[in-house]
């Protein structure tokens, strides 16, 4: 009976750990739909939902019964393979690149040496989501909207990459973990400041969150890519989107904010976790006042600054942190 | 152990989705398996020690290309007439003959190949790193070649886009 070797109990722990951050992050995406309701109403000066238990946190799980018990309907005309894989990619693309997210040190599902490029590979993935709701819908509106939210996602993951690679030249290494121990003496929001900028433009317009909300503009093409969608597929896509919001967060926690580390090394008491959590809240909720503060620009306007502001913005920018780079590496040998 | 295993797994999906790619008459499923594909191919890549070629095959492939394909597949509006379509032209008569044919090659292929039992995959971890300085190295004249044609295509495709009316008006404006 010796199953239990120390390399298996170390699978087990790893595989544990795994879950734990996904059932964590499942459970922060869906708590959030509830939090951005209570929050767009309070800038609103409304209530919000209230009703449902104290301060209206049973809205959550009265929501999901709903959900649960509400027709799935698929609607005859559309291509049942395409309608029925479209959500569940719109759900597990995201929430597969939190594989790759160290949390605290040692928490961190996978630990690849390409981390980062996974996660481009898989919000390469999750554009398909929107592709394939759009066109299996059978429906004009669900086409536009799958078109408008492909080209868009596709010209802003143009420069996603490219705003990134500035972290990439200073730390030299696609390693998550790496990345933020290279933050311990400035966080990369300070030297990178156009990456920064770049990247939260284009994790808002990647997870189309308002005001890159084109696909879906309600005003000209009713529900864009899921106006077909009800019921549990409607509310993977709900999900997928809010996955996106704490995945764009975290990544901006990690990659320009120093994800675990106390902004102050007096302050390194507190545990590393704290950190990682308030900061992505932060910038959660930056997401939803951004939301609640901008309005939508017209489609043309949003290829147009893609292409024309940000793209020549990161390009700059990598080439000015690689010359600087080399620069300082030359001096110092 | 495991390593082949991963790979034969991977080696498998792709192929079977290879040859659906093939026999769907639906364009944008065949799609869909050929995306499947190139999945399977950049497992093989990771299975075999290449995390790097894998993640770009992703990226690259299964994220940008196959994404611009069904996005003009989804523009074209094919429908159902493609199907119909597809399916008279895929009548066996139609494949019969050349995949007995290329049955032959396959197996003549099989056998000049042919791995013995001692056979086994070696793995080399080939990083980031070893591929920059591989491609920037010895093979920076290709990728300077590469870079000029791609700018020479973009230049095309801007001035294809572009919109003439709006560059008029800009001129006469100014």
């Amino acid at each position: 009976m010796d199953i239990f070797t120390p390399d298996v109990i170390a699978i087990i722990w790893s595989v544990v750990k795994a879950l734990i951050i996904l059932f964590g992050v499942v459970l922060v995406a869906a708590f959030l739909s509830f939090v951005e309701r209570r929050m767009l109403a309070l800038w609103q000066d409304r209530y919000g939902p209230n009703r449902a238990g104290p301060f209206g946190l049973l809205q959550l799980p009265a929501d999901m019964i709903k959900m649960f018990f509400k027709e799935d309907w698929t609607p005859p005309f559309v291509d049942k393979l395409t309608f029925w894989l479209a959500p569940a990619i719109a759900m597990s693309g995201l929430l597969l690149s939190f594989a790759i997210v160290p949390i605290i040190p040692g928490w961190v599902a996978s630990d690849l040496d390409v981390g980062l490029l996974f996660f481009f590979a898989m919000a390469g993935i999750a554009v398909y989501a929107v592709m394939f709701g759009g066109w299996s819908s059978n429906n004009k509106y669900a086409l536009l909207g799958g078109i408008r939210a492909t080209a868009q996602t596709v010209s802003y993951e143009v420069f996603m990459g490219l705003s990134l690679m500035g972290v990439v030249a200073i730390t030299g290494s696609f390693n998550m973990t790496d990345i933020v121990n290279a933050q311990k003496g400035c966080w990369f929001v300070f030297p990178q400041i156009l990456g920064f900028l770049t990247f939260a433009v284009a994790g808002i317009a990647v997870t189309h969150r308002s005001p890159f909300d084109a696909p879906e503009a309600e005003q000209d093409l009713a529900a864009g890519y899921h106006t077909e969608y009800s019921g549990l597929k409607w509310g993977m896509f709900f999900v997928g989107e809010y996955i996106g919001v704490v995945l764009i967060s975290s990544l901006i926690t990690v990659l320009f904010f120093g994800g675990w580390l106390p902004p102050f090394e007096v302050l390194s008491f507190i545990p590393p976790f704290f950190w990682f959590a308030t900061k992505t809240a932060f910038f959660i909720m930056m997401f939803i006042l951004i939301r609640a503060a901008l309005p939508r620009p017209r489609y043309d306007q949003i290829m147009d600054f893609g292409w024309r502001i940000c793209l020549p913005i990161t390009l700059v920018n990598l080439v000015a942190t690689a010359a600087i780079v080399l620069w300082l590496n030359q001096s110092a040998a | 152990m495991g390593t082949a295993l991963a790979f034969y797994f991977a080696a498998a999906i792709a192929l079977i989705a290879s040859v659906r790619v093939i026999t769907n008459t639906n364009p944008v499923h065949a799609l869909l398996y050929l995306v499947i594909s190139l999945l399977a191919v950049a497992m093989i890549f990771f299975s075999l020690g290449a995390p790097f070629a894998a993640t770009l095959e992703m990226i690259v492939y299964a994220g940008a290309i196959m994404v611009l394909f069904v996005f003009v597949v989804m523009i074209l509006n094919l429908g159902s007439v493609i199907d119909d379509q597809e399916r008279r032209w895929l009548s066996p008569r139609a494949w019969i003959g050349p995949t007995v044919l290329s049955l032959g090659l396959f197996v003549e292929l099989i056998y000049t190949i042919k791995p013995t039992m001692e056979t086994f995959i070696e793995i080399t971890k080939v990083g980031p790193k070893e591929v920059g300085i591989a491609l920037f190295g010895p093979y920076v004249l290709a990728v300077e070649l590469a870079s000029m044609l791609l700018l020479a295509a973009m230049v095309a495709a801007w001035h294809l886009g572009r919109d003439a009316d709006k560059d008029d008006k800009g001129k006469k404006n100014a």
